[in-house]
């Protein structure tokens, strides 16, 4: 708030204006998907540990098979959604420049979701076949 | 809005000496990062392996050789500080955990995430 055009404080400038009605949205994502990725984490690791010590094409039947597909499916998506708000913060919290913020707050929403397609349509062309 | 004389600001991190419970919302923070990066490896990995066994096999053998095994060991140990971490964080929620035991809860993280590791790669190794 460096403007000199008004006298009024910023809380005036803002007053009554009222809610977004989401403020609590990321907070509550954030935990959410913090929440459902204990278990996933812990099933995508049962999945590794099923590919270890396996050559290229009994890994990828271990990948292939529905219910570890499934659980790897879940892990990434809940923990890329989990990843890009924490990362907003990160951005929030350190990228002040209003420009270099957005283009910051675009990329980090794109790379989200870039991974996000990446790794599950990796997984469904996995577990349906080529 | 009126121009204001500079003002002395408050005291930041640098001025504090460093405490378990402020290295420990550190090292939270700094495992989030590594864990978003790293996703780029869990993408290439699964990519990979739906690209087929040709493209596959040479991701596998980057991942078990020295180096790829350094990362995983590292990115194991993120993820798990990262959840330790997050689950203090879930007992903050409820309003519970703020005092003094704060700092056993700090040290429990990172104990538990170094212990945690080595017991899932040595479980690795086992069943392998």
């Amino acid at each position: 708030m460096t403007s000199t055009s008004t006298m009024k404080t910023p809380t005036k400038l803002v007053r009554g204006l009222g809610s977004s009605r989401s403020g609590t949205d990321h907070f509550w994502r954030q935990r959410l998907t913090a929440l459902a990725n204990i278990p996933l984490t812990i099933g995508f690791l049962c999945v590794v540990y099923a590919t270890l010590g396996k050559d290229a094409d009994a890994a990828r039947a271990v990948l292939a098979r529905p219910f570890d597909a499934f659980i790897i499916g879940l892990f990434v998506i809940s923990g890329v959604i989990h990843m890009k708000i924490g990362m907003q913060v990160i951005i929030e919290d350190y990228i002040h420049g209003e420009g270099s913020k957005i283009i910051a707050l675009a990329l980090n929403t794109l790379f989200s979701l870039a991974i996000g397609a990446a790794c599950v349509f990796a997984v469904l062309k996995l577990t349906f076949g080529a | 809005m009126i121009k204001t004389k500079t003002r002395p600001l408050s005291p930041h991190l640098s001025i504090y000496k460093p405490t378990i419970t402020m290295t420990m919302s550190i090292v939270h923070r700094i495992t989030g990062i590594g864990l978003y990066a790293g996703t780029v490896l869990l993408a290439i990995w699964l990519i990979a392996a739906a690209s087929g066994a040709q493209a596959f096999a040479p991701v596998q053998q980057f991942m078990a050789s020295p180096f790829g095994r350094i990362i995983l060991l590292g990115y194991t140990w993120a993820i798990i500080h990262h959840a330790l971490g997050g689950i203090r964080h879930f007992i903050w929620d409820t309003g519970a955990g703020l005092g003094p035991e704060r700092y056993l809860f700090a040290r429990l993280t990172l104990i538990g995430s170094l212990v945690m590791t080595v017991g899932l790669w040595v479980l690795g190794y086992a069943v392998r």
